[in-house]
């Protein structure tokens, strides 16, 4: 079994990922400015939105892949859409968390049942919803196989969640709209930084992820013939 | 491609390998089979005798291999092999709810025989259950519901069969009852690949004999010349040399 | 086309068929359909004042949970003598199974709506049984059971088969049912199709994607 990302540029990737991630801790909690109206609870934003763009960007991959697995049958894409579920999975949570957090102070609760959040619960569930059903089919081609249509299927969730703020009348902020958005320059740099920084860090992961479940592949098949 | 002079064989398969996760169940099998003949595949449970025969239905793909049924690859578009293949398996594929013949005219229609009427009626009645044709298929005996499974799958003509231990199941009677429709069907001229696993009957019913053990192709012997004790010992020296591992899952 | 439409037709009639015989699917969604409807009644002592509010979103639930439960008999009823298997082996393209299949369950689900709307009229006091509300439930019903067919026959293959239809089924179908419910409820006040037509296009727009991935996938979901 062909092994992904050993070696040096592996190496050097997992580093320029902390290193990126730290940088843009600094970016969120000194360089932006602090701002008017919300005080320093706004700088959970550049998590908020770095997470959220990483967890989309993580089930947008896990689409790709469960396409690539049902037209070509190679286990290394069906890896990659679970790798993908799971980290984008975390990530997704983290965001929630953090606009929870958010919401507290700014919208006086921590949830509520409007658009955007309704959306993003939904979306929570289904990608848990397949890390399930992979554990209750036992044959893994076909695990892999009803996973990648799901992965397809679920996937519609995730537009919709993104559209939810402009689609509907809601209190939750949109930032980026048609005509621009509503970001000074220094908050707009922190925050192109700390999207690069969590895209990177979900690269790391990725490579990490898919590695291990080659390796447990490997160690799977080395099982077997001794047991010959 | 090869020539069309010499004619296609009935059924091919070429290096059938099928792992289910870790499990390998078929490491290359190679069996070629000459329009006409009855071969009956043996083996021990586990060993992969319905896994390859639900290969050579289409209904499950190999893991590697190529197989063809009269030259048509069954990696292809298979619509046309599947025209091709009649498979009688231990479960009898048909509607409880519907009545013997409702079944048939159901799969008669995916299968656009022509003149279906007339077909389902001669099937019934060669099958002998004519006069139980209003009846649900639930209130049949395991026997009645086998013999209108060979109706079933013989509807549509198919030069090759594949028959995976039809006689699971069946009573003294109803087993002979089947063996006769049995011979009767290869007396057509048809192809017959039948698993099973009691040696006597297989060496009686068949033409040619083939062992699976361990995943692959093991023995095979015409059966004209061929005595119960040469078979059993054959049998008896793979499957005792290479104990059938627990594959769970592997052989439904 | 025409012998595609034939063999789509068939397995229509065979399911249709089998059902009228024992009438177990259609009875039990029925039964189920009402129970919903009394069990919301009590739990939120409908009233005259609210009911207008309420009734769609009890409505969609009664339905959506009888569906699943004809969905999940669909495939199991095929899977119980291996049927599923002499189906596949016939020389008809898979999609075209999956179309009869889904037709088969739409038929169904659909009969049962249309018995349980005039019994919802009479139990809620509310119009129900109106053109426009006919027109969303049947837009809202073919998404459902277009999505319902294909996880249904994923589930009948796993193990925790009666529960892990409902799991998949409904995160899945939640944005269809909140549409669902939107609509109805905006024609129940009083609005027009027009004025919901934002939450008929979300129906419409999720009903063609859902199709068009079930019948792409389907396939995949019964080769073995």
């Amino acid at each position: 079994m062909e092994r992904w990302g050993v070696g040096k540029i592996a190496i050097f990737l997992h580093g320029l990922a902390g290193a990126a991630v730290l940088t843009a801790l600094y970016m969120a909690l000194v360089f932006a400015p602090r701002e008017a109206a919300m005080g320093d609870v706004q700088r959970i934003f550049y998590w908020h939105v770095a997470t959220a763009w990483v967890g989309f960007f993580a089930f947008f991959i896990t689409l790709i892949a469960s396409i690539a697995y049902l037209r070509t049958g190679r286990r290394r894409w069906d890896i990659v859409a679970l790798s993908s579920v799971e980290i984008g999975l975390a990530f997704a949570v983290i965001m929630t968390v953090t606009g929870s957090l958010w919401a507290k102070p700014v919208w006086n609760t921590w949830w509520t049942w409007e658009p955007r959040l309704t959306t993003v619960a939904i979306m929570l569930l289904i990608y848990a919803t397949y890390l399930l059903l992979r554990r209750v089919i036992e044959d893994p081609g076909r695990r892999a196989r009803f996973a990648a249509v799901y992965g397809i299927a679920g996937f519609v969730s995730v537009p919709i969640t993104f559209m939810a703020i402009r689609w509907w009348r809601t209190i939750h902020p949109v930032i980026f709209k048609s005509e621009g958005f509503d970001l000074s320059p220094a908050m707009l740099v922190a925050l192109i930084v700390s999207v690069a920084a969590y895209s990177l860090l979900y690269v790391s992961l990725l490579l990490l992820r898919t590695q291990l479940e080659f390796l447990s592949d490997e160690a799977a098949e080395l099982r077997e013939s001794l047991d010959e | 491609m090869k020539g069309q002079v010499e004619r296609w064989p009935a059924v091919e398969a070429r290096g059938i390998s099928k792992a289910f996760g870790r499990y390998r169940v078929l490491r290359g099998v190679d069996l070629r089979i000459q329009p006409g003949e009855f071969v009956a595949l043996l083996g021990p449970n586990g060993a992969g005798k319905t896994t390859f025969l639900r290969i050579l239905a289409t209904l499950s793909r190999p893991s590697e291999g190529r197989a063809w049924i009269n030259g048509q690859p069954l990696d292809g578009d298979t619509r046309r092999v599947r025209q091709q293949i009649g498979l009688v398996s231990h479960q009898t594929f048909l509607y409880g709810d519907l009545t013997a013949e409702e079944n048939l005219r159901f799969y008669g229609r995916l299968y656009r025989v022509p003149a279906l009427e007339e077909r389902i009626a001669e099937l019934l009645q060669r099958v002998g259950l004519y006069e139980r044709r209003h009846d649900p298929v639930r209130t049949f005996s395991r026997g009645m519901q086998q013999r209108l499974s060979i109706a079933r799958a013989v509807l549509h003509d198919p030069p090759v069969l594949l028959l995976d231990e039809p006689d699971t199941g069946l009573d003294q009677q109803a087993a002979r009852m089947l063996r006769e429709l049995l011979s009767l069907m290869g007396a057509e001229q048809r192809t017959i690949l039948m698993t099973t696993h009691q040696l006597e009957r297989a060496r009686e019913m068949s033409t040619r004999v083939a062992i699976l053990a361990g995943g692959q192709i093991r023995w095979d012997s015409p059966t004209a010349h061929l005595s119960t004790a040469e078979l059993a010992e054959a049998y008896m020296e793979l499957v005792e040399r290479r104990p059938a591992n627990a594959l769970p899952g592997a052989s439904a | 086309m025409s012998s595609a439409w034939q063999a789509v037709w068939a397995v229509v009639k065979k399911d249709i068929l089998a059902e009228l015989r024992t009438k177990e699917t259609l009875s039990m969604m029925l039964i189920f359909v009402l129970l919903a409807v009394f069990i919301f009644n009590f739990a939120f002592d409908l009233r005259v004042e609210n009911v207008r509010e309420v009734a769609p979103g009890v409505m969609w639930v009664a339905f959506v949970f009888a569906g699943v439960l004809g969905l999940n008999r669909s495939f199991i009823q095929e899977a119980d003598k291996g049927c599923l298997d002499g189906l596949l082996m016939t020389p008809v393209d898979r999609s075209l199974i999956y179309l009869g299949k889904m037709l088969g369950n739409l038929i169904f689900m659909l009969a049962v709506d249309a018995i349980a709307l005039p019994v919802f009229s009479v139990l809620l006091n509310l119009a129900l049984v109106r053109w426009d509300i006919a027109l969303i439930v049947v837009l809202g019903t073919l998404g459902f059971a277009g999505v319902g067919t294909l996880f249904s026959a994923m589930t009948a293959n796993t193990r925790a088969r009666e529960v892990m239809l409902p799991l998949l089924l409904f995160p899945v179908a939640l944005p269809l049912v909140l549409a669902a419910v939107k609509a109805t409820a905006g024609v129940l006040d009083g609005a027009s199709l027009g004025e919901v037509a934002n939450w008929l296009n979300l129906l419409i727009g999720y009903d063609v994607v859902f199709l068009t991935i079930s019948y792409l996938t389907f396939d995949y979901v019964v080769e073995s």
